[in-house]
């Protein structure tokens, strides 16, 4: 790996977005992911190169988000800084240079409101490498159906916040898998345990985002 | 004027209400309904609640106005109401509760990160200060600040609600444990820190509430009490985590289960004690009957 492909899995794993921004404290007037970047890029690296270098990033800090160590704020400013990165690389996508590893349609179900989950995990599973189709909160059925049906060849995740909503989530897996039986349906949020998402006939449960990531690249190779 | 903190100088361990959200459910409030358009559209259920609670021997009762905030209320095109919807609140639990039964009036998270820049932060301050305004308007004896995860945010609506009531101001956590078994909020706040900013900020009851069940509470307590000795605790807990049963989330933790565990609460220095998701006033009930046993 190349020095600049290093800072740049750095500034990832960091959540160091550009030069002007504070955080974190001690990467303070340092170039940031979106300088490095944009500099790999105008140096040749190639785009698949960079795109690894943020998937290590974010699996670095997917993972100390998994055991506890770090905490939402720091994923969000992770996440943040993988974004300013794919904004130089979707030229690459566009022109197919580099292909996305599948598609992720994401919502959160009907009835909650709530996006702070579901946006973690839709960014963490985005600088994995995957499209993301992000449907936002209130989810109804019918608009996963129809998006399933424009994207036949995508997998699902359903979050819910709320314990109200997760009768709401198990309706809205039950209706996907008996119309789309081969189409894999992952669950997450607060409220569910792997118990839960068994007896909703959910295919995955993720307790957290980089939980997502293995699921999803866990299905494409088996 | 009626005082928590007066009410609390006797030494007594006052009891709370329990759940509103999942009782709206039980009442037939929708999934993407708008709890907070019950106060005028479903009032009679709102007050139903209020007096159950009041019945159950609650020393206290919360309003219905978690997602109150005009920020919140947005996604439902209401957050020009915010202030009828918050007033409306507090009125509803203001006649439940009468004279001797103090009204909470509740604030809850926007769900927006102020880090991310969602929403700014001058929003998010008005949106709390108008919705503290009107619950006080109502009725409200004190304000509860509740269930918060972000430090930004909870300094904001504390602040907020102190600047614009000047009434006494409870505020609430809730935490997880991590895997390395420590407790932090989803932003990653600990008790410890939870209680020096908040007072800061002016609140003058702190704790927490909804969580995993009432055994965390315990360990929550006596991580605060290793900070604080003196300010007065709240603790909201749910009734259990929830497990589906035929398609329903149900809540394991049993009215007795709750009332069995409150001693230990009390003991580790929790001042005010209720339930939050899935408690109902048969559990108020049972908590109410153990606390007199206790002070007998």
């Amino acid at each position: 790996m190349s020095e600049l492909i290093e800072q740049i899995s750095k500034c990832i794993e960091r959540g160091k977005v550009d030069k002007v921004s504070p955080y974190p404290p001690d990467m303070r007037d340092q170039e940031g992911a979106d300088e490095l970047s944009a500099r790999a890029i105008e140096e040749g690296l190639g785009a698949d190169e960079i795109l690894k270098a943020c998937n290590s990033g974010m699996q670095n800090i997917g993972d100390r988000f998994g055991r506890g160590e770090v905490f939402v704020p720091e994923l969000l400013m992770s996440a943040r800084a993988m974004n300013a990165v794919m904004k130089h690389l979707k030229p690459f996508f566009q022109s197919g240079t580099v292909k996305a590893k599948g598609k992720f349609i994401i919502g959160t179900v009907a009835g909650d409101l709530h996006d702070i989950g579901k946006n973690l995990v839709s960014m963490v599973v985005e600088g994995n490498g995957w499209e993301v189709i992000d449907l936002g909160v209130d989810v109804k059925t019918n608009k996963f159906i129809e998006t399933i049906k424009q994207h036949p060849d995508s997998m699902v995740g359903l979050s819910a916040l709320l314990t109200t909503t997760m009768g709401n989530m198990a309706n809205t897996v039950k209706e996907i898998k008996s119309l789309f039986p081969q189409t894999k349906v992952i669950v997450g949020g607060a409220p569910l345990t792997r118990e839960a998402a068994d007896q909703m006939g959910a295919d995955g449960y993720a307790r957290d985002p980089q939980g997502a990531v293995g699921f999803l690249n866990g299905m494409l190779y088996s | 004027m009626r005082s928590l903190l007066k009410s609390l100088k006797s030494g007594k361990v006052l009891i709370s209400d329990g759940a509103w959200g999942t009782f709206l459910h039980e009442k037939g409030l929708k999934s993407g309904e708008c709890p907070e358009l019950w106060n005028i559209s479903n009032r009679n259920a709102v007050l139903e609640i209020a007096k159950s609670y009041v019945a159950a021997g609650s020393d206290m009762i919360l309003t219905n106005s978690f997602g109150g905030s005009p920020v919140k209320l947005n996604h439902y095109g209401l957050e020009d109401r915010a202030y009828e919807l918050n007033k409306a609140a507090a009125e509803i639990s203001r006649e439940a509760a009468g004279n001797s039964c103090l009204v909470l009036g509740s604030i809850g998270p926007t769900g927006k990160v102020l880090m991310m820049e969602e929403v700014s932060e001058s929003d998010m301050y008005d949106g709390f200060y108008l919705q503290a305004q009107a619950l006080k308007a109502g009725g409200a004896d004190a304000i509860c600040v509740e269930t918060m995860s972000a430090i930004d945010e909870a300094s904001l609506a504390v602040r907020a609600a102190k600047k614009a009531t000047n009434l006494e101001i409870i505020c609430t956590f809730t935490f997880d444990k991590t895997k390395a078994g420590e407790y932090r909020t989803m932003m990653g706040v600990s008790p410890a820190e939870m209680v020096n900013t908040v007072k800061e900020a002016g609140a003058d009851v702190i704790g927490t509430n909804c969580g995993n069940g009432f055994v965390n509470m315990i360990d929550i307590v006596k991580e605060i009490r290793n900070v604080d000795a003196y300010t007065p605790v709240l603790v909201h807990a749910n009734a259990g985590i929830p497990v589906l049963v035929d398609g329903v989330s149900v809540f394991p933790d049993t009215p007795e289960f709750m009332a069995s565990h409150i001693k230990e609460l009390i003991d580790c220095g929790a001042n005010i004690i209720g339930g939050c998701c899935g408690t109902t006033p048969a559990h108020i009930r049972a908590m109410v009957t153990e606390i007199n046993k206790i002070s007998q």
